[in-house]
């Protein structure tokens, strides 16, 4: 039955893919129709999960002996546990609501059947991954959702920009994926294994220094896939794919498998402090890098992205502080998910409405507009900058929680998260939705269709309950338990003091952004003479440019180097002994003459001459 | 007599050949010294056969007179017909085949 979740989805894509034109009239409904029964079945799943008592909340299904070498095996089998089937509830379900979405959204586009395909296709990959019972399985899974990244972001691929988009994306991710394969490789090697169950069995009797070398390089693979520094680049640049695209994968789900690696390899992290406060430092760097990128952006849709790296990145450090931390770092993804989904499909409504521009300062004065799209939009800005009771509050406040209870630095540097995401998101929402409007001329916004309305109206009551619904009606740390293990409990005092400190910061930020964005009008050109660190934030923290000159640069100088002496020495080489040969025998054939007579004399002088030798040597 | 002398003649009549194909350009003088020289081999091994007291030599000149005979006939057909063609018998002047 789970294989059904992954089954249908490919099976649309396949079709989709495969049929050609044939497929054009009724191809979206049919993704639709995928994607939706895929969500009905985990839903089933997850019903029959509940059904268990809670030590055998889990069901395996395998599917064939996939490697099978001498002792080393792999199986093709999945595994549905209480960890994953969150996940395949967020994929599927977020995804049904994007494909829906998407019919409105992209309508008007003659690919749409190719979008839809490689939309399915992306299912069934995220969902391999959550699903499979050991890494290698996952790593199929991992490669399979960057290449329908790849081809959605470079969706629009008559583009240049797009087309270099994806393929930035794409060189980034490798560098990530190779993480995993080192990781893969040391697991087999410290392990002789490479199942989850196996792994963490296992993982108790292996010394400390290679569960940290498997930490860091799960770390690295993390890095690439969630968008975290030092590998964060390509996210910004993943903007150029259509904004559905940027919801499901940029935001609510691809990304974060960064983080189900980590949680799902919790028992490495577990005995390796090293490694985990690696992850820790990794993290709470990124969220400040993200959130600070996100302050200075014009485009909405890049605004959004650094936020969502810096909200990955509360979820890396929630992972990176060990088990006081992992259930909080997925209650965060599933919120992240429901609230950011929801922002984009805003996004992606808003720039329906204002014929695809994306400059901010191009907007203002929507909320008249666009009542739907303001109303949900505001309820996941409410939901994201933390306000309670809005989702994003109740899981952004226990990582805080949690990082003060571990070191005072991480939490201030949470703290300092929260007010700058509060400060970024109310300057988004203010130049968007409120001042002056700074339309340009001939545009005229309109609401987008009910098609599009319906997904982003319940993703807001997501964003709205779902933090709620999660803590109290779910129990997500209860849940989890049997996974990640007990969360490790905090002073409950100390939240008591750190909830309205935290208020107050996101009061703080918001208050400024409402001041300097609402209350003050926005030039429509983005002023040229700013401070230094608005520069920073406008070229991406530099992010570009530092891989430029770190790597691109002596990558190039290298291979200009080794061109320069493949072509020189060994071409060199190779020639000469060719020229040597080729002039050598122009000359010797000028031996063959054409006289009879020549030919003789040497034939005789030949004669002569073993005549003579054969006579020395025998005297 | 001493049968070292039919060795001796043997090797100035081959000396004799070997010059005359060396230096003349007749197509039909070489011919005919290369003739010499088979036949001053043929002498050499009837007079080593001749000392040794075995056949081996005599077989092994009638093997060069069987091969000096076919020789004659496919190498006067080319000499004639080259003269035919070119009218002239000159070995140096039928220099084609080469570089």
């Amino acid at each position: 039955m789970i294989s059904a979740l992954i089954g249908l989805p490919l099976f649309g894509a396949a079709l989709l893919l495969l049929g050609g034109r044939r497929t054009n009239a009724w191809g979206h409904y049919f993704a639709v129709a995928m994607s939706s029964s895929a969500f009905v079945v985990g839903v089933t799943q997850f019903i029959a999960l509940l059904g268990k008592p809670a030590e055998e909340r889990h069901i395996h299904q395998h599917l064939f002996d996939w490697i099978s070498v001498g002792s080393f095996n792999v199986p093709f089998g999945l595994h549905l546990d209480q960890l994953s089937v969150v996940f395949v509830l967020l994929i599927t379900g977020v995804g049904s609501l994007i494909h829906v979405y998407s019919i409105g959204y992209m309508a008007h586009d003659e690919n749409r059947r190719r979008f839809f395909g490689y939309l399915n296709l992306f299912v069934a990959a995220m969902l391999l991954l959550v699903l499979a019972d050991n890494y290698l399985l996952l790593y199929v899974g991992w490669e399979g959702v960057g290449l329908a990244s790849y081809l959605l972001i470079s969706f629009y691929q008559h583009k240049p920009s797009a087309a270099v988009a994806g393929k930035k994306a794409f060189v980034v991710n490798r560098v990530g994926d190779v993480g995993l394969s080192v990781a893969i490789m040391l697991m087999f090697v410290t392990f002789k294994d490479v199942t989850f169950s196996g792994v963490s069995e296992h993982a108790q009797h292996a010394s400390g220094q290679s569960l940290t070398l498997i930490g860091l390089a799960l770390l690295l693979a993390a890095c690439g896939k969630s968008a975290q520094f030092p590998l964060q680049s390509w996210l910004l640049d993943a903007m150029e794919g259509p904004t559905p695209v940027s919801a499901l994968i940029h935001a609510a789900t691809m990304v974060t498998a960064g983080v189900y690696l980590i949680v799902r390899a919790h028992a490495i992290f577990d005995l390796s402090e090293t490694a985990r406060t690696a992850v820790v430092v990794i993290g709470a760097i990124t969220l400040l890098l993200g959130a600070f990128i996100g302050t200075a952006k014009d485009d909405i849709k890049k605004g959004l992205a650094g936020s969502t790296m810096s909200q990955i990145g509360y979820m890396i450090l929630a992972a990176g502080l060990g088990p006081v931390g992992y259930v909080f770092a997925i209650f965060h993804l599933l919120t992240h998910g429901m609230f950011k989904a929801g922002l984009f499909l805003g996004a992606g409504s808003v720039m329906h409405g204002m014929e695809d521009d994306v400059n901010m300062r191009n907007y203002g004065a929507l909320r008249g507009a666009m009542k739907i799209t303001y109303i949900t939009f505001g309820l996941g800005f409410l939901a994201i900058i933390g306000i309670p009771p809005f989702a994003g509050f109740w899981s952004k406040d226990e990582i805080i929680h949690a990082a003060f209870s571990q070191n005072l630095v991480v939490g201030l540097a949470t703290l300092l998260g929260a007010g700058v995401t509060a400060f970024y998101m109310t300057r988004m929402m203010a130049m968007t939705f409120f001042g002056e409007s700074r339309w340009k001329k001939g545009v005229h916004p309109h609401e987008s269709p009910l098609v599009m309305t319906a997904p982003m109206i319940i993703l807001a009551i997501g964003s709205v309950f779902g933090g709620l619904a999660l803590k109290f009606l779910g129990d997500i740390e209860l849940w989890l338990e049997p996974v990640v293990g007990v969360a490790a409990p905090k002073d409950p005092a100390s939240n008591a003091v750190l909830i309205p400190v935290t208020l107050t910061v996101v009061l703080l930020g918001a208050g400024y952004g409402w001041l300097k964005y609402a209350k003050t009008p926005v030039p429509s050109v983005a002023p040229e003479n700013v401070s230094l660190l608005t520069r920073a934030a406008r070229a991406d923290a530099y992010g570009d440019a530092l891989n430029e000159a770190v790597f691109m640069r002596p990558g190039q100088y290298l291979t200009r180097a080794l061109v320069w002496f493949d072509s020189r020495a060994v071409d060199g080489l190779v020639g000469g002994v060719g020229a040597t040969v080729g002039g050598l025998s122009a000359r010797l054939r000028r031996t063959q003459n054409g006289l009879v007579r020549s030919y003789a004399l040497t034939m005789v002088g030949g004669a002569v001459l073993i005549a003579l030798v054969l006579l020395l040597v025998r005297l | 007599m001493n049968p070292n002398n039919y060795l001796v003649l043997a090797g100035i009549l081959f000396t004799i050949g070997a010059f005359g194909v060396l230096v003349r350009r007749n197509a039909i003088i070489v011919f005919m010294s290369v003739e010499m020289m088979l036949n001053a081999a043929n002498l050499a091994f009837v007079a080593a056969s001749h000392i040794t007291g075995t056949l081996d030599g005599q077989v092994a000149a009638f093997f060069v007179m069987v091969v000096a005979a076919a020789e004659v006939v496919v190498g006067l057909a080319i000499i004639v017909v080259i003269f035919r063609t070119r009218r002239s018998a000159s070995i140096d002047e039928a220099s084609l085949l080469k570089y």
